[in-house]
């Protein structure tokens, strides 16, 4: 028998993603893929899987699971309350499930969006080059929608290897703040130098109408020149559109293709999924920056990415029957090492 | 960002940056034949040239959405290729293109609006089939969901506003006009356009290689078939409708 993972009880919304369809925006087709690409390799790369391998993004509260056949190596990467069989066990740390072993990831206790992944990730077939779910389009993932009780994810390794675990101090990620950096435009003559000012000097809030596909604002409203309609063209990741209502949209990992809506903005890459993490209510600002110094914060963002690997600690032979001792690992101490 | 203006036509490109990792070369603006053709053939060249960091294109009614690797490329040197390429378009040739003959059932359960499509127009039914039937299509682009290809070349006297109350379900395959436009629809979808008809064809089908029927820059004509026509079409696995290649022409034609 093939290694599964049941699970139990799903997250309110959690989908399989990896780093989203590329190629096809040109038939309509959204990119989908992790809203956080940071967390989204992390978790990867605790379970010594590639960082951009299908993972579970969940929103708000993760899932639980049960191993059918196995063992199976997981791991959590998120702020959040994780067990096994009903034992505390900590996140950001690779674990080894036997078969029938519970695993429980409860609510965030800070972000929007955590991830969980699995050694050697799942046996799905991709569609269209992916396995990223966009579930407006039933693509991808499971028959393309949410993760739901019941649902028997398919393992591509059947018995995860007895080997070293591994951890991950989260304190080491970039921290992220309330202020996000953005690229003035495409279509930034659409404002009055009034809507622009209110754009980039006052206070905005997380709206509750905020998915994977777009991110309502609430704040002042951003006056327009020129009338809201375009001609349609494509979106970029991270636009921020603005309808007739003047209050923002910023466009996330499942936006369409295309839009008529006027773009003020361009959120810089690594912000966009500091974005992802915000709850509703939560204050933000937007700071302009030129182009040129978004590509200098898109390269740094790169090579935090391409650094993570190296912030793995080995986190010694984890026994669930002495998990106390993990959970007292001091994760801070001592030179970051590789795992391997 | 440059301007350029595009000795050829007059027209100018625009260059708009678009965050870090993506730029819009704006060819003009609205919605028109010439104007189209002209991101269509700059859109095939970047595809051609093999421009080192680009990861994908989205052509639009009148612009090109390029997203790049800025590990690889940047705005400015990239910016200035594309520059270059687009004031180095020929746009007095046309190139060939494909155009897809698409049967399409009109009317009854098929076409639940054609009747008052008709009434409308203040034509008959059999005259809105034949005003179909005798445009040529262009598929200005693709967006909405996907295979969702945006169809111009309307007849004028068939122009009208959408639905005051939109669908919730509209059948894949569905021949559809809104406004000034036509679509086919890939999949089931909500949809405030008025259903004149359906096809057999999918223009979306992952269980086909490749999935999507229809490309930007392709033509498209509606041919009228009937009931029984459509169901034995529709029957058959995987239908893909004719195609022919029209050639290149020396101008393109403003219709």
């Amino acid at each position: 028998m093939t290694t599964h993972l049941r699970i139990l009880a799903a997250g309110p919304s959690s989908t399989i993603q990896d780093r989203g369809r590329v190629g096809y925006q040109r038939y309509g087709v959204s990119v989908a893929g992790a809203a956080d690409p940071l967390l989204h390799a992390a978790a990867n790369i605790l379970v010594g899987n590639r960082p951009d391998a299908g993972a579970v993004e969940f929103a708000l509260a993760g899932d639980s699971l049960t191993v059918e056949g196995g063992p199976a190596r997981v791991a959590v990467a998120a702020d959040v309350a994780v067990t096994v069989d009903d034992q505390p066990v900590p996140a950001w740390t690779s674990l080894r499930l036997r078969d029938g072993q519970t695993l429980r990831v409860g609510p965030l206790r800070s972000g929007m969006r955590g991830y969980w992944a699995v050694q050697g990730g799942f046996a799905i077939q991709p569609v269209l080059g992916s396995v990223a779910t966009h579930v407006r389009s039933r693509l991808g993932g499971l028959d393309g929608g949410l993760l739901k009780a019941g649902d028997r994810l398919p393992l591509a390794l059947d018995e995860a290897p007895d080997q070293g675990e591994a951890t991950l101090d989260p304190s080491l990620l970039p921290a992220r703040g309330g202020t996000l950096r953005v690229v003035l435009g495409p279509q930034q003559e659409y404002f009055t130098a009034a809507g622009l000012a209110a754009f980039l000097g006052e206070e905005f809030t997380v709206s509750h109408e905020a998915d994977r596909m777009g991110c309502r604002l609430n704040g002042p409203a951003i006056e327009h020149a020129r009338g809201f309609n375009i001609t349609s063209d494509g979106i970029p990741l991270g636009a921020i559109q603005v309808p007739g209502t003047g209050q923002p949209i910023a466009l996330m990992a499942d936006r369409q293709t295309t839009g008529g809506y006027p773009k003020i903005a361009c959120l810089v890459g690594p912000d966009v999924a500091a974005l992802a993490q915000k709850r509703p209510g939560d204050r933000l600002r937007f700071r302009a920056v030129e182009a040129e110094e978004a590509q200098r914060i898109h390269a740094r963002h790169r090579e935090t990415l391409d650094a993570l690997p190296g912030l793995r600690r080995s986190a010694g032979g984890f026994d669930l029957h002495d998990s106390t001792r993990l959970l007292g690992f001091n994760l801070i101490d001592g030179a970051v090492t590789g795992w391997d | 960002m440059s301007v350029i203006p595009l000795p050829a036509s007059g027209r100018t490109p625009v260059l708009r940056a678009a965050g870090d990792s993506a730029l819009i070369v704006e060819l003009g603006d609205g919605i028109a034949p010439a104007l189209n053709a002209a991101v269509h053939r700059l859109d095939r060249r970047i595809a051609e040239s093999g421009l080192p960091g680009i990861v994908e294109t989205v052509p639009t009614y009148r612009s090109i959405l390029v997203q790049f690797d800025p590990a690889v490329t940047g705005l400015e040197p990239l910016g200035q290729t594309l520059l270059d390429l687009a004031a180095g378009l020929d746009t007095a040739a046309a190139e060939p293109q494909r155009r897809w003959i698409v049967p399409v059932c009109f009317g009854g359960a098929h076409g639940e609006d054609l009747d008052e499509v008709a009434r409308r127009s203040d034509r008959t039914t059999a005259e809105v089939i034949d005003l179909h039937c005798s445009a040529d299509y262009r598929v200005y682009m693709l967006g909405f969901s996907p295979g969702f290809a945006y169809l111009g070349g309307l007849p004028e006297a068939l122009h009208q506003p959408r639905r005051e109350n939109p669908r919730m379900a509209t059948p894949a395959g569905s021949v559809m006009q809104g406004g000034a436009q036509a679509a086919i629809s890939p999949i089931v979808m909500p949809s405030g356009w008025h259903l004149l008809g359906r096809t057999p064809a999918r223009t979306f089908d992952l269980r086909r290689d490749p999935p999507f029927l229809l490309a930007p820059g392709d033509r498209v004509r509606f041919t009228a078939i009937s009931p029984a026509e459509f169901n034995r079409l529709e029957a058959l696995p995987g239908f893909v409708p004719p195609s022919e290649t029209v050639p290149a022409a020396g101008k393109e034609v403003a219709a």
